[in-house]
This record gives structure tokens, sequence and C-alpha cells, in this order.
């Protein structure tokens, strides 16, 4: 048995080792937001964070994720409360047809540098035919980076210490 | 300030499915659960020209656990009735593509369906097979009909022959564009089930739900209320789900009536890609007069495309390639000869664009040939030539309103750069020690928008608006909402219509029991020609709730209310609208004369790039255009149409090519047909020029193909601007470029 957490609970697999980490999420578990669109690692369409880290799923044997953290597009917001990066999505048209764009959240959500080259660097990995990608570059770019938040926050912090031993 | 209209056509406001596909929550056709279900798997042919003179079967296999659908279980016609009949949906015999399907095994699990056709054997009598244009022309082998050829056009306007005469110029040029695979990203998927009064229904991946549901009627000989085709949330399409989709409904509800369980037969990525339709190759031929001054006085034109295997819309494709042939210039004289004809390759069909794309590469690229005769800048030759309002086409359609071609040109000339950047980048590319060489290409096109000639008459589209007695309101249309943001532009115009907030309208799932047929989602019709229907259809709802309640309510409880009166004990209301031909259009389907298009959409485009001169690879650094759609309903999402449609015209440009030997696609894969990647597409600057088309829903026009008609002549002018070598043919590979340099002897 391979026993894992998919999106914060706990999971366990019972079938063949070697299955491919995306059919057991989508025909074991039933979360089908993360897609194939090729099956070989190739698009990014099935991209989920394994320890926090893009994965491509199609590629990912289940028997890896013992005892890890796997997280998927349902972990994010829901319809009615959509996260910061899926918000900016919505508002700079960031996603056409939707299949890639489940991967893609994934991928984003972990980026650290969002100004639009990195952006197009960091998602290089994931195929869009529909966009041209600039919508998608400027919904990443808008978004509020929970990463950069985080980060000034340190930094305020950092700065009223030293203030203080001032 | 004046308020906002209520159904906000001109806002860029999101799309209404935006939330539901960034959860996870929208259901392609794999993500549905179907209790029960086999999976389906093809088997298909391995040779390209021949019969099939045995299928046997492994007997070793455990077959008892497999249900296999073959040619001998269809009950009513075996072939895929579309514009003809003539592709088979089993082959019995007869072998005309490597990727013909034989049979269809179903199995509980998706893994032993696939295992299955590795213990079927197949045995054949084969046949050389005919590969090319050239070797079908010349009658290798005959495949259809006496001359191979599935359809042919001519059109002629003047006289060509006293068109030459005056002639100080005579500027010829042949050009040659490939296969594109469509590569959207979630791959064809049907599933299908028969209902427990007989009904059959296929959900799944495709762009026109009536034209499976025609396929089907026939298939299965049953009367067209026992067929229901339901459109799944479908992850891009192109043109690629336009006809193909019916052989994979057919298919799955094969084994489905066979088996007596639902079926599911999704393809993967190498299935997808090997076996459906592509964009046609052609060959383009211009032979062109001019006088020094840079008018254009005959036109002269061949146009061959491939059409692979069997029929398709290859036809209607050709057709609309050849009434664009002489691109958005007018000139007195012009002949058009157009021909398609058949190989043993897996038949080819629509893709975004449909038969423009191939015509404009040559059009445009022939304008620069023509400007570099004359010694003129391309612009300026295009500006002297262009359409505008008066113009007469190929066709002798006068052009009367709309016409923003020019204004297009001068805009994309304006906001690019164009002129400082060819100083700039000759005295770049003069200069020693640079990294790179530098260009810009400029190209502009018109787009037809709507079928063609008398085609939206013979469509005969409906389109309805209804309100429900819980006070709902729902546009029914057969139209698909594929990415491209159908499903917004429609609340938004009726809405709009209404004199409602957005959020008051739904659009109904396209299902053949539920929506009118529309005709299908293609030829940049959905906006422009389903709008104005839904447009017409939400004006005659109004006027009814206008006369029920004074006023159209303004939110849900007030529409409850009204609808008491209004459905009068009914469930619904319905508003219906068919097309109507406007009077003062007149096509001749024999001769090619009149008006072809309603009304014609155009653009321009300034393509800015650098050549590596040590990788002779092709960075592109920005694309500007400018695109006369006539109104953005949703400035936002045309926008990302054009930028969408765009990058896939510089994909076909720079990097995708179908490596097809011995009639099949060897690099069936995304690893090795490459599509770019946001590394490969650059920041683009779209400029929405709106000349508003009276027939069209608040003046728009169609807009969804154009942006893949221009960009590829504009890569490969840029492409010489900076290295000074011209390609007449695509896709510019760094090999290529490099070959050019070895050949010109011309070093770093």
């Amino acid at each position: 048995m391979i026993a894992f957490t998919v999106n914060g609970r706990k999971r366990s697999f019972k079938g063949p080792p070697f299955k491919r980490l995306l059919d057991v999420l989508r025909e074991d578990f039933g979360l089908t937001a993360t897609k194939e669109g090729c099956g070989e690692g190739e698009c990014g369409a099935c991209t989920v964070l394994l320890d926090g880290k893009p994965v491509t799923a199609c590629l990912v044997p289940v028997c890896q994720a013992q005892g890890r953290k796997v997280e998927t597009a349902e972990s994010l917001g829901r319809p009615g409360r959509l996260n910061p990066l899926q918000r900016s999505f919505q508002e700079n048209a960031g996603v056409q047809c939707g299949f890639c764009t489940p991967g893609l959240l994934m991928s984003a959500s972990r980026l650290k540098k969002t100004d639009p080259e990195a952006v197009r660097v960091g998602l290089a990995g994931h195929l869009c035919r529909c966009t041209g990608y600039m919508h998608i570059v400027e919904s990443v770019s808008k978004a509020p980076s929970p990463l950069r938040e985080r980060s000034t926050a340190a930094l305020r912090g950092r700065r009223a210490l030293a203030r203080r031993k001032r | 300030m004046p308020r906002p209209p209520a159904g906000k056509v001109g806002a860029g406001v999101a799309r209404v499915d935006a939330a539901l596909k960034l959860t996870g929550g929208a259901k392609y056709i794999d993500d549905y659960r179907l209790p029960g279900c086999l999976h389906g798997a093809t088997l298909r042919t391995a040779i390209a020209h021949g019969r099939i003179r045995k299928v046997s079967f492994d007997p070793a296999f455990p077959w008892d656990q497999c249900c296999v659908a073959r040619a001998a279980d269809i009950p009513g016609a075996n072939n895929v009735l579309f514009i003809e009949a003539d592709q088979p949906l089993l082959t019995e015999d007869k072998v005309m593509h490597p990727m013909q399907p034989i049979l269809v095994v179903g199995h509980p699990d998706r893994a032993q369906a696939y295992e299955a056709l590795k213990h079927i054997t197949v045995e054949y009598e084969e046949e050389e097979p005919v590969l090319t244009i050239a070797e079908s022309l010349a009658g290798k082998k005959l495949l259809r009909g006496e001359d191979n050829v599935f359809k042919k056009f001519l059109i002629e306007k003047g006289s060509v022959e006293e068109g030459f005469a005056p002639a100080d110029r005579v500027v010829e040029g042949e050009y040659r564009v490939p296969h594109q695979e469509q590569a959207y990203i979630e791959n064809h998927g049907i599933a299908a089930w028969v209902e427990k009064d007989g009904t059959i229904t296929a959900h799944g991946s495709l762009q026109c739900p009536y034209y499976v549901h025609k396929a089907l009627v026939k298939i299965f000989a049953r009367p067209p209320e026992q067929i229901r085709v339901i459109n799944a949330v479908t992850g891009g399409a192109f043109g690629g789900k336009e006809d193909y989709p019916s052989l994979i409904a057919g298919h799955a509800a094969l084994l489905a009536l066979k088996s007596g369980r639902p079926v599911k037969l999704i393809y993967d990525r190498h299935e997808d890609m090997a076996a459906t339709t592509k964009r046609h190759p052609a060959v383009v031929r211009h032979r062109t007069a001019v006088s020094r001054d840079g008018r254009l006085l005959a036109q002269d034109l061949v146009i061959i495309m491939d059409g692979g295997a069997f029929a398709t819309c290859s036809g209607v494709v050709l057709s609309r390639g050849t009434l664009h042939a002489t691109g958005p210039y007018e000139c007195p004289n012009v002949r058009v000869r157009s021909s398609v004809v058949a190989t043993n390759t897996p038949p080819n069909g629509a893709f975004r664009g449909f038969g423009v794309p191939q015509a404009i590469f040559a059009a445009e690229l022939q304008m620069e040939r023509i400007a570099a005769a004359l010694g003129l800048d391309s612009v300026e030759l295009r500006r002297r030539n262009a359409w505008k309002v008066g113009t007469v086409t190929s066709t002798g359609q006068v052009l009367k309103e709309s016409v923003g071609a020019l204004k297009c040109l001068e805009l994309c000339v304006q906001k690019s750069g164009y002129t400082r950047k060819r100083k700039e980048y000759a005295a770049w590319n003069r200069s020693k020690g640079k990294p790179t060489w530098r260009g810009i290409g400029f190209a502009l096109c018109h787009h037809g928008a709507g079928f063609t000639g008398s085609g939206e008459v013979m469509l005969a589209s409906r389109a309805a608006v209804s309100l429900a007695k819980d006070g709902r309101i729902k546009v029914l249309a057969a139209a698909t909402d594929l990415g491209q943001g159908a499903a917004t532009v429609f609340t938004q115009i009726a809405a709009q219509a209404l004199g409602l907030p957005a959020a008051l309208v739904e659009v109904e799932v396209p299902d053949t029991a539920l929506v009118p047929n529309s005709g299908p989602t293609v030829a940049s019709r959905t906006t422009m020609v389903i709008g104005r229907l839904i447009e017409r259809a939400a004006a005659g709802l109004k006027a009814e709730l206008v006369k029920a309640a004074g006023r159209v309510p303004q939110d849900r409880a007030g529409l409850r209310k009204a609808a008491r009166s209004l459905c009068d004990g009914g469930p619904a209301r319905r508003f219906e609208v068919q097309y109507e031909k406007p009077e003062d259009i007149t096509w001749d389907d024999q001769l090619y004369r009149g008006e072809a298009y309603g009304v014609f959409s155009y653009a321009a485009v300034a393509v800015d790039l650098e050549v590596d001169r040590l990788t002779y690879e092709v960075k592109l650094r920005k694309v500007t255009t400018a695109q006369d759609i006539g109104k953005a309903i949703n400035p936002v999402l045309a926008k990302g149409q054009i930028m969408g449609g765009t990058a896939q015209a510089l994909g076909w440009a720079l990097l995708e090519y179908a490596d097809f030997r011995g009639g099949w696609m060897r690099n069936s894969q995304l690893t090795n047909y490459l599509i770019p990647t946001f590394a490969d597409t650059p920041p683009m600057d779209v400029l929405l020029v709106e000349e508003p088309y009276s027939r069209g829903p608040y003046g728009a026009k169609g807009l969804g193909e154009m942006p893949m008609d221009l960009s590829a002549p504009a890569v490969v002018a840029a492409v010489h601007d900076a290295t000074g070598f011209w390609f007449d043919s695509i896709p510019v590979l760094p090999e290529r470029i490099c070959a050019e340099f070895i050949k010109a002897e011309r070093p770093l």
C-alpha cells in the first residue's frame, strides 16, 4: 500500500506501484482537475506539486509519492472563493479553453519571481495553444504574490527590529 | 457619467466559465465517471494503400472480456456523411491511408483495450501509394475519379491576357506551405451510450454538434430524434474538432450499441496527431503584371492543395483559399485556377484560416517580390493597391462598407515603428561584432466572415432566447465554446439587446436535444452570424416583456412575474429566429461571381525579430498587429483570440513541421512536433480597429481565424530583412537559414 497526502488529506493506494500518479489522482481519487495532454512530460497540463515542487504527474509512478505531499488544483480556491492567483487569471483573461490551466496554476503558484520575463522562463514547460501566452504572463505578473508579500513582511519586520535596536 | 450599457457590449468582462475552469470544476469528457463503461481503442491500418486480406485474432487472448465492433455491426451506412460520404466509418477492404480505422475494441480497463490491439494481426495486399501533390497530379495511381481531383475552381475577372500586355514588369513566384497540426491541448474524446428508449447519445469534445448528429443518423439508420449529441467542455479545437468527432462518435456509439454499456473513446496524443485532420499543404503559383509605379495590372494564380485520402471539407477549404488568393488588393484582371487532389495520407481538414493562410502566405510574399523588382518599399506597394470602399474584388463584389485595410496598415506601420526600425536594423546588420541580424517584416490580409457565397442561406441557421417560468433567461444555440469565449460573448449580446445585466442571462449547453441547429462553430461566424441571431431573438423577448410588464424587469423576481403571463402555463417561452438572406447579396455558385462574403475583416502585422549569428535561431522580439473586426463585443477576449491565432501562425512559420514519410506522420508527439512555448512567443501589441458592419451585432465582424492568416509571410519578410535571404516555404528552420549562408558562400 502506498500512503501519501493529497491536498492535506491522507490517502492510500493499493494498486500497481508503477501506475502513473496522474491516473491515480484522476481514476482512483476522482481528482480530475489534473489533465493529460501528451503523456510524456512535454505539455505540463498534468503538473501537480510534490512536496511543494512542480512535477508532471504523467511521468511520476505513484510509488514515488510514498510518504510525500501532493497538491493539485483542487487545493486552490473554490469557484465562489478564488485565490488571488486564480482571480488574476479570471480578470486578465489568462484562461481560454482551460485545459492547460490547472497545471499552469500549480507551477505559477511556486514562482519566486513574477516579472514578465521571469514568468516566461519559469512557465516555459507549459504549453498553451489558445492564448499566445501574453494574458497568462499578465495574469501571473499582476497577481499579488504570497511569496513576495511574505518576504516584504519579513523585511518590514527586520527593519522594525533594527529601528528598535537603534 | 453615462451609465454603462447593461449587457456590457464593448467591455472586457471576465469569461462566464473562468471560475469553473480555474478550479478544476469544468468537466471535459474524460473527467466524467461513467459507471460500468468500456474504454475503446481503435485498430488502424498500417499501410498507405492497398487492401486488407485478412484480420485474425490471437486465440490465446481473452476476447470474451472484450467487445469488438466491426464494419458488419454497423446498422446503417458504413460511411461518415459530411459534405460527401466517401469516408468509411470502419474499413473492410480498401486501404486509402495509413491511419484508417478497421475495428474498435472495448474493455473495462483502458490499458487492456490497447493490449487487445496487439493481439490482432492484419494481412494486406499492398499497392504503391500516391504521397505527394506532384504524384497525384501525374496520375501515378487513380485514387479518385479520372484525375485524382476532389474539386477545382476557376475565377476570372477582366482578361489576364490583356492585363499582361502593357506590363512594365512581370513577376513570378512559387510558394509552398506544409501541413499544420491544430495541437489543441485536450485530445479528441467522445463518450457514447444508448438510452433506455433507444436514443443513441454522444457526448464529447467537438465543435459542431449537428455535424456529428447528421453523420450518426446515417450510420445508425435512426430517425433524427433518436440521436442526441452533447458538447462537453472542449479544450481547444481550431478546426480540428469539426469533422473527426463524427468518426469517433460513430466508433464509440457502435461499441455502446453492441456491448449495451457506455463507452469512452479518448485518444492519446500520438493517435490524435497521427490520425486526425491537419491543415492542407499547398503549392501556390503567382504571375503578376505590374506598372512601373506599382499598380497591379493582372494576377494569374494557381493553387493546388493536398486533400489526403478522403474529401472531408477540402473543397470548401480550397474555395476559401481561391477567393482570398489575390490578397486584399484590387486588380482589374484576375484569373485563379485551383484544385485539391487526393493522396494516400490521412485526410486534411479544417484548421483556423481554412485555406486563407495558404493563399495569404503566397500573396504577401509575392507583394514582397514585386516590391523588390520595382525598388519600392513593400508597405508602399500595399498602400497603393489595398482594398477600399468601392473596390471590385476578383468575383466582381463591390465593397460597400466596413473596409479597414488601409486603416490597419497605417496604424500598424505607425505603432510598430516599422519605418524607423527598417533603417535602424540596416545599420545594426552592417555593423560588425553584433550577435544577431535584425529585421522587421510586414503583411496585410483580409478574411471573409461567415460561410462562403450562398453557404449561410443554405445553412439557414436558427438560434433562440428563452424565458423559463422561474424567470431564467437562456441563450439557445448550437455554437460551442471551444475556449474562444462564445458563451461569454453571447451573454453580452443577449443582455445588451434585452437591456439587462449579463448576470441574468445564461447560455444553454449545446445539446441537440435542447438547442436549435445554428450551424457549425467555424468560419469566424459565431459572433457575427449567431450573435446577430441572438440579438434578434432577444429583441423578440424584449418586446413581449415590455408588452407584458411595461418594461424589462431588472431582476429575477420581476422576470419570474413577467414569465407567468409570457409562458402561458408552459415551462418556458422560446423566441427563435432564423438567418435571413440580405436582399442585395447574390452569389453564382457556378461562375463564382458575386458577393463571396457579406463582409471582410482586415488585419496588418509587423513582425520584429533577430537571427542569431552563431546558431541561426530566430528570436521573435515583438509583434504588432492592427485588426479591423467591426466591433469588439469583448475587447479582452478579442485580443486573446488575436494573440492566440498569431502565436499559431508564428509557430507555423518557424517551428511546426509534420514529418510525413510513407504517408504517415513520424513525429506525432509534442516532443518533436514543436509548438511555440512561453519562451518562443514574443510580447504582442494588439490594436483593435472598429469599422462597423451594418449587419453584424453592434457592428461586429468575424475575427477568430484572421490572426492565423498573416503572420507567416511577415516572419519570412523579416528574416529576409535580417539576412537578405528569401524563403518560399516554411518553416524557416535554423538549418535552412544556415544552408542559405553556405550556399551563398557568405560567411558571418
